[in-house]
């Protein structure tokens, strides 16, 4: 136990605090100063683990590295082609995802009431989000590449990421429909305008850059995943630019798998060049989301 | 009101309320495409597994036999026991490491930082959590290997250890966002009454916040669980890849998900061991699915209670 506090003025006051008092504020800054060594112990590695990234991979990086093809056997060379079918793998997916992403949301945010259909739907969202990537590949086999006779192509990669992706769409879209004002709605219902034109001509519009937000988290997910591409239509090496979208092509998180494990003799900062790369297009996606987020709260009026 | 009905002429309030119609018809479509993938999900993950389950699968072998040789000429047999194990050892090293470390950083974000500081961590671990699962196998293979076998004298770094600090980390910043708006989610005049009556930060905490918000932290805490149990790429590149049933944290060993990963590619469609994989894939399916709904209830609870 502490000794007893001097008083402020001299003589005991009631506001002067007591051992107890005292003692309880230690233990408090004891807890507070633990709670933030957990939360620096959980984000320190990670970010040492970036510097580590960056320090050695950066050597590997230049303008050529991103437009040349890789060369003897994978042990040289560039990523252009895993980087243009990223690109393309993403691009379609988009195109596929969005639209019904963002119809979902209006039809949770705009249509449903609070009833069992609606939380159904809640649920197969949580667990669309849950169920294993791999398992999502299963069914990007089974469905796409093989029921619906895609092949293993850009197509079948696309939409099994889709599919996995489309979460992210629904749940963002929502959120950014559901900020805006009920008074917006009504003030429009009450000019005789349908449900259609309220939200193509009010709703929308005001919700568009909170959907685009999500639209660029739903890019960087895609972008990163590898176990769902692998039998769909992502190639382990194929130097060549997909013609179209029933071509297989190579990819950034595959080549990354792949050089790091599966091809002998790659010199060291190969693969941290790989990884950079990959690494870097993610994490600007987000941080373009991110920004975007915070530039449009400071800028809401309502 | 009147005026704007009849400004407009009969057929173009035709057209207006037929493209309501056909709107709603739509984006109703799009309302149920979660509930038809899940579906689709499991009848073809079903579909292409259906052979093996019904007629090669011996089900007492698959579920307690360590031996999982599907490539044997003679013999091949499906035991998934090693592999199950493998998945819990990993994900539970991943959980106990993550769990106090997540709830810790949550309190801390949510109680204890001020308004700016948390914009900030909540920012940085939102960074954190998008990090590519196979970035995070490189990592094991790359960096956490040479520095297990160098700290712990081990002659092999990819093992529970290694994959089970990195399911942690990866796990991590999921637990933290959902712990974190949980807390949250606990009414500031629950704070501002229990200050009032002069407790200091930490008993609130302890008293008022973390009992109100403890179902939201089950629900994080599970949802990170279910991560680690379905991540695939980190884990194959980080465990060592090998069968054994686990003994120590140094051992090597195989996660249901990393053999999907690892096989599929070289089974022909169709076989025995084709259609076993696509078991183990429903396998992981009906696990995950029993999470997440578990998770969805335990959160239904606070609901229901306030």
């Amino acid at each position: 136990m502490s000794a007893e506090a001097p008083a402020p003025s001299g003589g005991p006051s009631m506001f002067a605090a007591t051992a107890r008092n005292i003692q309880n504020q230690r233990v408090m800054t004891a807890v507070k100063s633990l709670f933030l060594g957990m939360t620096l112990l959980l984000s320190t590695p990670v970010v040492v683990i970036l510097g580590v990234l960056l320090y050695k991979g950066l050597p590997a990086i230049s303008w050529e590295f991103l437009t040349a093809d890789p060369i003897n056997g994978m042990t040289a060379g560039g990523v252009f082609p895993a980087l243009f079918g990223t690109v393309c793998i993403v691009i379609v997916a988009l195109v596929a995802s969005v639209p019904v992403g963002v119809a979902a949301a209006l039809y949770l945010s705009e249509y449903a009431s609070d009833n069992w259909f609606t939380r159904l739907i809640n649920l197969a969202i949580i667990n669309l989000a849950g169920v294993p990537s791999i398992v999502h590949a299963l069914f990007g086999v089974g469905a796409f590449v093989l029921f619906f006779g895609f092949g293993t192509s850009i197509l079948a990669a696309s939409l099994t990421l889709a599919v996995m992706t489309l979460p992210v769409v629904i749940v963002s879209t929502r959120e950014s429909l559901q900020a805006v004002p009920m008074a917006f709605r009504e003030a429009c219902w009450n000019m005789g305008a349908t449900r259609w034109q309220t939200i193509r001509k009010v709703v929308l519009p005001n919700a568009i850059s909170g959907i685009l937000t999500g639209i660029i988290l739903e890019v960087s997910r895609t972008a990163g995943e590898t176990a769902p591409i692998m039998f769909t239509g992502a190639a382990f090496f194929l130097p060549f630019l997909p013609q179209s979208v029933y071509d297989q092509t190579m990819a950034l998180s595959l080549h990354l798998f792949v050089v790091s494990t599966q091809v002998p003799g790659v010199p060291d900062e190969l693969p941290y060049g790989v990884a950079l790369v990959l690494i870097g297009m993610v994490l600007v996606m987000n941080s373009v989301s991110i920004a975007f987020r915070v530039y449009l709260r400071r800028r809401k009026k309502w | 009101m009147a005026k704007t009905q009849a400004d407009a002429s009969p057929d173009a309030l035709d057209m207006a309320w037929f493209w309501d119609r056909i709107a709603q018809g739509v984006v109703f479509l799009g309302g149920i495409s979660a509930i038809v993938f899940i579906g689709g999900i499991f009848i073809f993950v079903f579909k292409e597994g259906f052979g093996f389950i019904f007629q090669d699968m011996d089900v007492v072998e698959f579920f307690t036999s360590p031996a999982w040789r599907p490539t044997s000429d003679n013999n091949p047999t499906y035991g998934t026991l090693a592999l199950l194990l493998g998945t819990a050892s990993v994900t539970g090293f991943a959980v106990l490491m993550a769990v106090p470390l997540s709830l810790g950083a949550a309190i801390y974000i949510a109680e204890f930082a001020g308004p700016r500081a948390r914009e900030l961590w909540k920012i940085l671990i939102e960074l954190l959590a998008a990090i590519p699962s196979v970035v995070w196998g490189f990592i094991g293979l790359s960096i956490m290997n040479p520095l297990i076998i160098e700290l712990f004298d081990v002659p092999v770094g990819l093992n529970i250890l290694n994959a089970g600090v990195i399911l942690g980390l990866m796990a991590a910043p999921i637990m933290t966002t959902i712990a974190e708006d949980a807390l949250k989610a606990v009414p500031d005049t629950y704070r501002e009454a229990a200050e009032a009556q002069g407790a200091t930060r930490w008993q609130v905490i302890w008293r008022v916040i973390l009992p109100a918000s403890r179902n939201g932290l089950m629900a994080a805490v599970l949802l990170g669980v279910g991560r680690g149990f379905g991540e695939t790429m980190a884990v194959l590149m980080a465990s060592g890849h090998s069968i054994n049933i686990p003994g120590s944290p140094f051992d090597s060993v195989r996660a249901l998900t990393a053999t999907i990963a690892a096989e599929l590619g070289e089974t022909a469609q169709g076989s025995e061991h084709y259609q076993a994989l696509f078991t183990l894939g429903i396998l992981l399916f009906a696990v995950t699915f029993v999470i997440n709904l578990t998770a969805d209830l335990v959160v239904r609870g606070i609901r229901k209670q306030s």
